[in-house]
């Protein structure tokens, strides 16, 4: 590898973050999942590894998962494997509606229309 | 539907839905979410170096110069709590393994067609009706030219009568909040 590629690389890879996980006991959330800081969590943030703690600080205010994932510019799927960590540890929480992985019900779908014919 | 609050600051933690923007390569998928998105979408597009030059076929939209690499997304409010983001698809075949992560739980998508390309559109379309994913097409109208009629882009795409085919203009913000209405109201329609 020449010089040049070499200073294009990344210092460390991704997943290293984690562990070498690419996935994590419930972090089986959408992209649009809000998550929130608990009392614990902020209480607790000294303790954690630096992209732990930047989620920490960062979801004081609920923030979504892509959200999360394009300010801290870790990629979506280390975050979420972090965040299943942080979650199982209670430091945050995960809320993702009821719907899960199937489609809004009609009460939700009324609301967005609303919410779009009013925008 | 009761609000929940931030433990830490008592904000209320607002329920995000999100609704998927695809179609062919250069389509107009990044401005339509421009159009309406309350902040700058978030894209990470890079300028196409000679590398990608025959990758992406690039003869018919000789002004493209640049063309989104990874996803792009924007986002709009639509009450205290309860937000909608807008998902646009990345362009290029090689990107599909994103796909199932953008669409899970989504309320829908708007497929934006070029009548120049219909072609181009072929693959998303395929992949939302495998997988039972509600859509509308939005006839994307490059220059206010609109070659063809609905009926024809209907008969070329083979979808049934029940979903919607509609123009857009992805521009205009009232033109692409029409759409999003249109594909809610079919959600609602088919749910």
């Amino acid at each position: 590898m020449s010089e040049e590629y070499a200073d294009e690389a990344p210092l460390v890879r991704p997943y290293a973050l984690t562990g070498g996980r690419t996935r994590a006991i419930g972090s089986d959330f959408p992209i649009e999942a809000v998550i929130e800081t608990t009392l614990a969590g902020r209480a607790g943030k000294g303790e954690l590894a630096h992209e732990s703690k930047a989620i920490v600080e960062l979801c004081v205010s609920p923030t979504t998962l892509i959200e999360i994932s394009s300010k801290l510019t870790v990629p979506i799927g280390v975050v979420r494997v972090l965040i299943g960590d942080l979650a199982e540890g209670g430091q945050v929480r995960v809320h993702h509606g009821e719907q899960g992985s199937s489609r809004p019900d009609v009460s939700l779908l009324e609301r967005v229309l609303d919410g779009i014919r009013a925008l | 539907m009761a609000s929940v609050l931030s433990e830490v600051t008592g904000e209320v933690v607002p329920l995000a839905v999100k609704i998927v923007v695809a179609g062919g390569f250069s389509v107009g998928k990044t401005t339509f979410v421009k159009s309406i998105s309350e902040i700058a979408p978030v894209t990470t597009e890079a300028p196409m170096t000679m590398a990608s030059v025959g990758v992406d076929d690039r003869a018919l939209t000789p002004g493209k110069t640049t063309t989104t690499v990874a996803m792009d997304f924007g986002r709009i409010a639509l009450a205290e709590d309860l937000l909608l983001y807008l998902f646009g698809t990345p362009g290029q075949d090689r990107f599909w393994f994103m796909w199932d992560d953008l669409v899970r739980g989504a309320i829908g998508a708007v497929v934006l067609l070029d009548t120049r390309r219909i072609e181009d559109c072929f693959p998303a379309i395929d992949w939302f009706e495998s997988r039972g994913v509600p859509f509308v097409v939005a006839i994307n109208r490059f220059d206010g030219k609109l070659p063809h009629d609905t009926n024809e882009v209907r008969e070329a795409l083979g979808i049934p009568e029940h979903v919607p085919i509609i123009e857009t203009d992805a521009r205009e913000k009232e033109e692409v909040k029409m759409a999003l209405v249109s594909l809610v109201g079919h959600c609602l329609a088919v749910a």
